[in-house]
Parts: C-alpha cells; sequence; structure tokens
C-alpha cells in the first residue's frame, strides 16, 4: 500500500474519533405554539436538546400521549457506541500501520456493517418511543395514532411536525468511509491506464 | 472490484450532495403575517371616527374587563370589577370598599373569566354585562350607561365560579356552578372521602332586577367538576345546559385520574321544572352565608347585606329537573346555536366534536331511554341525544360560537386553529390558524338568537413571537378575522391586558347614545356632599375628624385645614361640583396608604388617612383638569397628640361671599 494510502487511513480513523465529540443525529420539533421549534441531538454517548431545556420541554410535552421519557442515562447503547467507535478508529490505525489491503476491506466491511446496525438500532429506539405508550396514563389518546418519529425526512405527529436528519457527525463518519474507500483504490499515477482498461473490460 | 470501489466514491459523493440539499429544506414554522390585501382598510378608523362594536374582554386573572373597539382594537376602557385598581380607587376608597365584602372578608382580587351581556328575546340589549369571578365565586353587574360595576353577589356553596355567569334569553337568571366540588356545608372532612363528600351545586341567580340579584335556587349536583354553561332558547328555551368532567371523581393528579373516562356529562337543566318544585316547596332551606354588594345610586356609595339562607335542590326530589348528557371527553365549553336545536360540547380530549339534539333529548326522555341513574339523575344513551359528530376537526376543540348563517366556528387549543363548519352537515368548510394556542372565541353576538356575523375574535394563551418582546412575561394576543365570506381571513393582530378568557360585543349604536356624562349635583344624596364652596368644612368626632370639601377648576375649598392631631382617623369626603362632561378631579395626601381618589362630576368621593407624624402635609389634584391645574393644591397640618391647636378650615372669599348672600336672602 502506498503512503498516501496509510495517510488517507490514519485520517479516517481520526475522523472517526471526532465524530465522538459531534451530534450524529437531529430531530426537530416545530408545531403552531412552538415557532421557534424544540429539537434534540443524538450523539455517540449521548442524547441532549438543542438548547439546555428542550429534552426536559419534549419529555414534559410526550407525557400528554404517554410516551416514555428520554432519559439517556436509561438506554444502555448509548455506553456501547462510543467503545464501537473507539474500537472503529483504533482498527484504521492499526491497518494504517501495517498498510495491508485485505485489512482496508476488513475494516470497511466492518465500518459499513456497524454503520447499518445503528441505524436499525436508531430506528428500533425510535420505534419504541413512539410505539410504547402508557395508555392507562395517556391524556390524549388519539385511536390508531403511533409517535414515531422519521428516521430521515418530515412528519405530522398531531400539533408537531417532527424532522429527523444526519447531523455534522454522521456526515464525518461517511468522509472517513470514503477515505478509506479512497485509500483502497489510491494507485502510483502510472497505474490509471490499467484501471480504464479493467472498467472497459467489466 | 477495484473499479466499482470508484464508482461508489463518486455516488457516496452525490448522496451527501442529496442529503445536503434535502437537509435546507427542513420545514420551518410557518410566520403567521399573511394577511389579505385590504385587511389594513377593514381595521382603520379615521380619526374622531368610531368603532363599529364595543367589545367586552375579561381581564382573567387582572380581575377587570377590558373593553375594546372592533375593528380597530383600540383599548378604549378598564371597568375595575373583582380587583382594587388604584386608577381610579376602586377598592380603596370608602364607597367602593364595600363591593369587595365577602365571607371571607374583604378580598382585593379575583379571576374574571367570562362577561356575558344582558338579553332581551334571547338578542344581547346593551343593558348590562355579567361577569364571574372564578376564584372566590361570584357574579358582578356592570351597568352599560356608565361602564361602573354596580353590583356583585356572592355564590355561596361554590368552589370556582368558572361555569358562570352564562344567562337565560330573558336576562332572568345568571348562572353558576362549582367546578371544584366541595363538600356542602364546607366541613374538615379528609380530602380522600371525596366521593362521599364532595358535591357540586348549579346556582341560578336573578338578575333583571338592579340591586336585587339573589340567589334563586341551587340544585345538589354529584361531585364532579361543572366547567361551563349555556342557555336554551327557542325550542330548548326553559333549558340550561353545563359540562362536567372528572366524572372519575378524582381528587388528586387530575390531569390523568380525571381523563380516563371516554366520556363525562353535559347536565340538562329544566330549570322551569326547577321552579316548580321551588313554588311547591320541594326545594330545602340550607343555612348558607354570602354577601350581596350593589351600589346605591343617589349617593353612589356601596352597600353590603349579608345573606343566611338559599334553597336547595336535590334532583331525586325534583324529577324531571336534571338530564347527563353522555359526552367525549371531558368536555369544556357547551354552546347552543341560534336556532336552540343543536347542544354543541368542545370535547377537549375528544377527536370529534359532538353535537346533541334538543328534539332528540326531549324523545329520549318520553323513550325513558336511560343508562342508568345517577344520584336521582337518569343518563340518557349517548346514541339517543347525538344530532352528529364533526370528524376529523382538529385537535383540542373548546368552544363554539355561530355566525348566524349556518355555520358554527370552533377553536382548537392544540393544533391552534379555528375550524369552520356547517350545522346539519357536520363538514368542515375552512380553517385559520391563530397565533397561539386560542382559548375562546367570539363573535358578536356569536352564542344569542341573533348573531352579527361579520366578525370573529380569536383570543389566545401564548404570545411567544408576535409583538416586539417584553421580557418573560408578554400580552396575551387577539386575532380579528373577517367572516364575511366564505373563507376567514385574518384583519388584525393586537395585545390585551391579563388574560381574557371568553368576550362578547354588541353593535356601539346599541350602547353609546345612552351614555352618562355627569351625575347631577342636585341628585346627590351622599350623606357627605359638599353641594357648594360655602358647606365645606372641618368636624371632629372623638378621634375621626371629617373633612367636607369641593373640588372645582381650579382649586379645593377649603384647601387649608388645621388642628387634626397624630392618632386621628381623618377621612376626606371630596365632591366635585362640575357639571361638566369629561371634567374630572383626583385628590392625594402626602404619605397617604391607600390611592388616590378619582372624583367624576357630580359625585362625593371619600379617602381615609390615618398620619403618624406631626408636620404639614400638601394634597393635590392628580387629573390634569385645567390650565391651572398645577396650583389645584392644599394643606393640612398635623399637631402631636393633644395638641391645643384650634380645629379650623379656611373659607375662600368666594365662599365668604355666597355666606353672605345666603345670610342676607334668609334676613329678608
Amino acid at each position: 500500500m502506498s503512503k498516501l494510502s496509510r495517510l488517507l487511513l490514519a485520517i479516517a480513523s481520526g475522523l472517526t474519533l471526532l465524530a465522538l465529540a459531534l451530534p450524529l443525529w437531529r430531530v426537530r420539533l416545530v408545531a403552531p405554539q412552538y415557532p421557534e421549534g424544540l429539537g434534540m441531538e443524538i450523539r455517540a454517548n449521548t442524547v441532549r436538546g438543542a438548547t439546555e431545556h428542550d429534552l426536559g420541554s419534549i419529555n414534559n410535552l410526550n407525557h400528554y400521549i404517554g410516551m416514555k421519557a428520554i432519559e439517556p442515562d436509561e438506554i444502555p447503547d448509548l455506553r456501547v457506541i462510543p467503545w464501537v467507535f473507539a474500537g472503529l478508529a483504533l482498527f484504521g490505525a492499526i491497518v494504517a500501520a501495517v498498510g495491508r489491503r485485505p485489512l482496508v476491506i476488513a475494516w470497511l466491511a466492518a465500518f459499513a456493517l456497524l454503520g447499518v446496525v445503528g441505524l436499525w438500532d436508531f430506528y428500533r429506539w425510535e420505534y419504541s418511543y413512539g410505539h410504547d405508550l402508557d395508555f392507562q396514563h395517556a391524556i390524549i389518546k388519539v385511536p390508531g395514532m403511533s409517535y414515531q418519529p422519521p428516521l430521515i425526512g418530515s412528519k405530522q405527529l398531531l400539533n408537531f411536525v417532527a424532522t429527523s436528519w444526519p447531523a455534522s457527525g454522521s456526515f464525518i463518519l461517511g468522509a472517513a468511509f470514503l477515505l478509506g474507500v479512497a485509500a483502497l483504490v489510491a494507485r502510483a499515477p502510472g497505474a490509471a491506464a490499467g484501471t480504464h482498461h479493467l472498467e472497459h473490460a467489466a | 472490484m477495484k473499479i466499482s470501489f470508484q464508482r461508489s466514491v463518486v455516488a457516496g459523493a452525490l448522496s451527501l450532495g442529496v442529503i445536503g440539499l434535502i437537509y435546507a429544506c427542513t420545514p420551518r414554522a410557518t410566520s403567521g403575517n399573511l394577511l389579505t390585501g385590504d385587511a389594513a382598510t377593514r381595521v382603520y378608523v379615521a380619526p374622531g371616527s368610531y368603532d363599529e362594536f364595543y367589545a367586552f374582554l375579561s381581564g382573567g386573572y387582572s380581575g377587570q374587563v377590558a373593553v375594546y373597539g372592533l375593528p380597530s382594537g383600540r383599548l378604549l376602557k378598564t371597568i375595575p370589577v373583582f380587583s382594587q385598581f388604584p386608577e381610579d380607587g376602586y377598592g380603596y376608597n370608602e364607597d367602593s370598599k364595600p363591593m369587595l365584602q365577602t365571607t371571607y372578608g374583604f378580598i382585593p382580587w379575583d379571576d374574571s373569566h367570562h362577561p356575558e351581556l344582558s338579553m332581551t328575546d334571547g338578542v344581547p340589549d346593551g343593558r348590562w354585562l355579567f361577569i364571574n369571578a372564578n376564584n372566590t365565586p361570584r357574579i358582578a353587574r356592570i351597568d352599560l350607561t356608565r361602564f361602573e360595576t354596580d353590583e356583585i353577589i356572592q355564590i355561596p356553596n361554590s368552589a370556582g365560579g368558572h361555569a358562570s355567569p352564562f344567562t337565560t334569553p330573558d336576562s332572568k337568571y345568571v348562572v353558576s356552578a362549582t367546578r371544584f366540588s366541595v363538600p356542602i356545608p364546607n366541613t374538615d372532612v379528609a380530602i380522600d372521602s371525596y366521593k362521599q363528600n364532595f358535591k357540586g351545586t348549579l346556582s341560578f341567580i336573578t338578575a333583571d332586577q338592579p340591586g336585587k340579584m339573589d340567589v334563586a335556587f341551587q340544585i345538589l349536583m354529584p361531585g364532579y367538576n361543572y366547567d361551563l354553561g349555556h342557555a336554551g332558547k327557542g325550542p330548548s328555551n326553559g333549558w340550561f345546559f353545563f359540562t362536567s368532567y372528572n366524572s372519575e371523581q378524582a381528587n388528586t393528579k387530575l390531569e390523568e385520574n380525571a381523563s380516563q373516562n371516554d366520556k363525562d356529562f353535559i347536565a340538562a337543566v329544566n330549570y322551569k321544572r326547577a321552579e316548580e318544585c321551588v313554588a311547591q316547596g320541594k326545594a330545602k332551606a340550607t343555612p348558607s352565608e354570602y354577601f350581596h354588594n350593589w351600589v346605591d345610586s343617589g349617593s353612589r356609595t356601596a352597600k353590603s347585606e349579608k345573606k343566611t339562607s338559599v334553597k336547595m335542590i336535590s334532583p331525586a326530589d325534583c324529577e324531571g329537573v336534571v338530564y347527563y348528557l353522555p359526552t367525549p371527553k371531558s368536555p369544556h365549553g357547551v354552546d347552543v346555536d341560534p336556532t336552540g336545536e343543536y347542544i354543541v360540547a368542545g370535547g377537549k380530549l375528544a377527536t370529534v366534536i359532538p353535537v346533541h339534539s334538543f328534539t332528540k333529548l326531549q324523545k329520549a326522555i318520553a323513550d325513558k331511554a336511560f343508562d342508568k341513574v345517577i344520584d336521582g339523575i337518569p343518563v340518557l344513551k349517548y346514541d339517543a341525544v347525538m344530532a352528529g359528530e364533526v370528524q376529523k376537526p382538529g385537535l383540542g376543540p373548546l368552544h363554539t360560537e355561530f355566525d348566524g348563517k349556518g355555520y358554527a366556528y370552533t377553536s382548537m387549543f392544540i393544533s391552534s386553529e379555528v375550524v369552520k363548519w356547517k350545522l346539519g352537515t357536520w363538514e368542515v368548510v375552512d380553517r385559520v390558524p391563530t397565533y397561539y394556542s386560542i382559548g375562546h372565541l367570539m363573535i358578536p353576538g356569536g352564542d344569542s338568537k341573533k348573531p352579527w356575523g361579520k366578525y370573529m375574535l380569536a383570543m389566545n394563551k401564548i404570545t411567544k413571537d408576535r409583538y416586539l418582546p417584553t421580557g418573560p412575561e408578554m400580552a396575551q394576543s387577539a386575532q380579528l378575522f373577517d367572516i364575511s365570506g366564505d373563507k376567514m381571513k385574518l384583519l388584525l393582530d393586537f395585545p390585551t391586558i391579563g388574560e381574557p378568557h371568553y368576550a362578547q360585543a354588541i353593535p356601539a349604536s346599541l350602547i353609546k347614545d345612552k351614555q352618562v356624562k355627569f351625575f347631577k349635583l342636585t341628585s346627590n344624596t351622599n350623606p357627605w356632599v359638599t353641594k357648594s364652596e360655602a358647606e365645606g368644612g372641618i368636624a371632629r368626632t372623638g378621634k375621626r375628624v371629617d373633612i367636607k370639601m369641593i373640588a372645582i377648576r381650579s382649586h379645593f375649598a377649603p384647601d387649608n385645614l388645621e388642628g387634626v392631631q397624630v392618632g386621628d382617623t381623618v377621612v376626606f369626603h371630596v365632591t366635585n361640583i362640575e357639571q361638566d362632561w369629561d371634567i374630572l378631579h383626583g385628590f392625594a395626601v402626602l404619605g397617604m396608604n391607600t390611592s388616590e381618589l378619582i372624583i367624576q362630576p357630580g359625585e362625593t368621593r371619600s379617602l381615609m388617612w390615618i398620619p403618624k407624624n406631626p408636620g404639614v402635609f400638601p394634597f393635590y389634584c392628580t387629573d390634569f383638569c385645567s390650565a391651572l391645574h398645577q396650583e389645584m393644591q392644599g394643606y393640612i397640618r398635623v399637631s402631636p397628640a393633644g395638641s391645643n391647636v384650634k380645629l379650623i378650615a379656611n373659607i375662600s372669599p368666594k365662599a365668604q361671599a355666597q355666606l353672605n348672600t345666603e345670610a342676607q336672602a334668609k334676613q329678608k
């Protein structure tokens, strides 16, 4: 592997660590009486409000529909995810040091797999908050209504429009993955013609 | 293999770009300032011109009533009712203090909710405005020739006078129902004995005789929370409808525990039947203390009387007096359409707007279509009384008003909108957002037989970004809509005082030409009136010193007073002897522990002052009255207790001349 590939991988590992410190996903809630909106940030290790009191406000509103309170300390996944990130970063750093192509492929595969599992996990939690409602204590009960926010995009939930999008941490992770891909395909300039030849063959 | 990696780089970059684009399209809150083109001209009232309607908005926790002009939204007056009002001395001066007297003593504040205009044949007539006190249940009557509170009656056996003071079509009665059920009589019992010991009452108060409001009778009800009411009209004349919630009879965490039942009840009261039962002696005289306060028109001073008994009807002893209509869910408002046939509930947690039919109600009673009987009250079958349901109206329906053209307008608190729907077909035909979280809405005459269906006013609970921000506490916002066409159009947005709950409005022509401009001095029967400068003076009775004084542009007479001692109680009785429109005088003395007096032309007002230290204390006119307003002043000297300074009041040369003339006249 070229020096360039190793450098790209090292940067990718660094970015994976950097994503630990950034929000991965944002959920924004806007209602007529909340023109300023309420927001939540999902990070590797916690869920927090867009402002200091947003999460408290969201939980307070959710009690009307019987949704359980979002308590970051009670979501075990948030204690595991930072280690997953750290593990990926460490793995990436080792691959950069060793410089062998099969290891790069293994790193990318692990990265992609963990990404899919992460999104599935996030969806699962959204589903659980939106559907596991305490009807015994719910004040507003609308037959057939559930309150799962979308994974991506906007959705009307009673008087709120919930909008969910990846945030900077996810984009950084995406960039890290792409750098890994780039490390795999990076070649000395002389090898470029062969690539074109193969492309035609494919 | 390698190539596909290259492709994926391109695809990945593209998809990131797409996500970025979508991210930029995240919806923001819609800014609610989309006005129709001619809105400004529709609400512009040119200088010197008048508004089309008087609108009376309750002050909510200010305890007052605010009068606005519509369509301009200009504040015309604040009428003090249940709260002291230092701006004009209401509840501070000796003349009005008795108005705030209750069995709990003098109360300086209350929470005013629902203004109701007096009616003749089901149409507002502009004689009086009634309004309730929510905290310590009372009903006030405001005279609309003077825009003054003339009478307040306390409601016994009640707590939280929220379903009040809705009016019968002939104004014979105004009503009050207990929001909080309480032990009756109120005694020391365990709170968790709620189901055994707590009861509600529905009170009917005679209202058509000024100065003589009284509790005609009360109906003892199961211990639910009674929330709002409206009288029947036309075919349903003689009936009254009250919403109730907490049929669960929870005494703690009502937010949750009183939201369990899918249906609560509207209590339909046949008050003509109640009158019969009272006449037949079926109502029990029940010892109950309450105050009745009223203003004597000649002296313009308030008087109080304590009453000691009410007639209490038990539904079990007066068959046919009350029926329950099952109604989804925790209903708030109950509104009767102009024809008197439809009874619309605002089930605040319901997913439909349920409408009952008076015709079906009568049939259900005749057929005895009862689910069960609660404490002598038959519960009618929902399907037997329901006329229809408005499907998918919005979230959190609260109140409905009518335009007289076959449409109903319902406020939606949670989805923050007004929904217009058609009576009979129950179809939603229009909706508009309000800013934000509307409570009541109001159409002039919109709960009467003949609405003036031109405007609709939304009164909102949340203001946020509507006006220049003023810290955490902001004025509540109101929006005026044009409802003359098929679509509701936003015209105006204006801030209001306190927290308006309900409002009523009436064409200005029904009120404006009967306004009193001043009080005739010759008709002033106040015992402390001073009708001319020569009658002023100072007199001592033990430790009390009474000062009689006139105010006229631009002096008080007398204006130099001596002989008062520390330890005396001094009462200034000031008569404004002007007989001219809008010439008011004020009165305040240095260091007094009360508010000023504002004295209207021809009236006498009394201010009590207990000086604590010797010295000389100036007093002055607080209402800029004339070119020499700043000269309108005087002094009172206070000497130590036991001083031998003589009690004197100076007399002006003009008053001396007047006295001489009178003396000469007597000699002849």
